[in-house]
């Protein structure tokens, strides 16, 4: 199962877009690239899932993961999502009140 | 006896995937399921096997993850089954709120809870000997629409198949006539 992880810049913001399925065979993968993100002195992060089929809480946990070390150096983690089915598992978990979310990457970079 | 598919996984990692596939594509070929159901049970089913992996993997198991399909006629039914060492269902630990800050140091325990929202009805049963997760989501067969045959279902039966006949004739080129 493949997991496609880029990074790109934009204003000074690292954008992760993350393309296929986040579950618990890929989700460490995403965690490693953020953790490396992170040690990179990357503190602003926004990971667009815009391109992701599948992500349960495998992929939540990593996210929030992901957060509490940008917020530890006084960073920031936000989203890109306008996928039903991808917002439905943050929506229920209840963690659209944790992350910020856009519907687009430029949005995002903006905040 | 109602129809019923049993797959057995390797408690790795990468069979999840595979458990989501075989589930997702039984409920959106054979039951009367809508694309956004479909996606629920997708989940569902991935939370409750990767406890069951993960729950292997604590117990230091080698044995197989069952998924069990059965087609009851109101509803569509997935067990889950693993032979960890099980858990108390009614005592998994709350997360704080979510406008507590603490709340960032739990990245785990979601996944039970998401099933208990995603799906119509979840039991679970656990012991020393492993755990046992009985899903269901209500939905109808998928009604069978012979309209657009075109031949008569009806037909079929006045063909009479004899499969100990001999080869039929024409097919191999060495028949007489």
């Amino acid at each position: 199962m493949e997991l496609d992880l880029d990074v790109t810049e934009q204003n000074g913001v690292a954008v992760l877009a993350v393309k296929g399925e986040v579950d618990v065979y890929t989700a460490p993968r995403l965690r490693e690239k953020l953790v490396e993100l992170v040690t990179q002195g990357k503190h602003r992060i926004v990971v667009n899932l815009e391109g992701v089929e599948f992500l349960d809480s495998t992929g939540l946990g990593v996210l929030v993961g992901g957060l509490k070390r940008v917020r530890s150096h006084n960073g920031d983690l936000s989203l890109v999502c306008t996928q039903h089915r991808i917002l439905k598992v943050f929506e229920i978990t209840g963690l659209t009140k944790v992350f910020s979310i856009h519907d687009t990457v430029d949005a995002a970079v903006a905040e | 006896m109602d129809p019923s598919i049993e797959l057995e996984i390797p408690a790795r990692p990468e069979y999840v995937a595979l458990a989501r596939l075989v589930v997702s594509s039984l409920a959106s070929s054979r039951r009367d399921l809508t694309d956004d159901r479909v996606d629920d049970l997708k989940v569902a089913v991935s939370e409750a096997c990767t406890n069951a992996i993960e729950a292997h993997h604590s117990a230091d198991s080698d044995d197989s993850v069952v998924v069990r399909c059965t087609e009851l006629e109101d509803r569509l039914q997935i067990e889950i089954e693993d032979r960890g060492s099980g858990f108390d269902p009614e005592s998994l630990p709350e997360h704080p709120p979510v406008t507590d800050p603490e709340r960032l140091n739990f990245e785990r325990g979601l996944g039970i809870p998401l099933i208990k929202t995603l799906v119509d009805d979840v039991s679970i049963s656990s012991s020393g000997d492993g755990t046992k997760v009985t899903m269901s989501m209500s939905c109808a067969a998928v009604e069978f629409d012979d309209s657009d045959l075109d031949f008569d279902l009806d037909d079929l039966d006045d063909i009479d198949f004899d499969l100990d006949a001999p080869e039929a004739e024409g097919a191999g080129g060495s028949a007489s006539s």
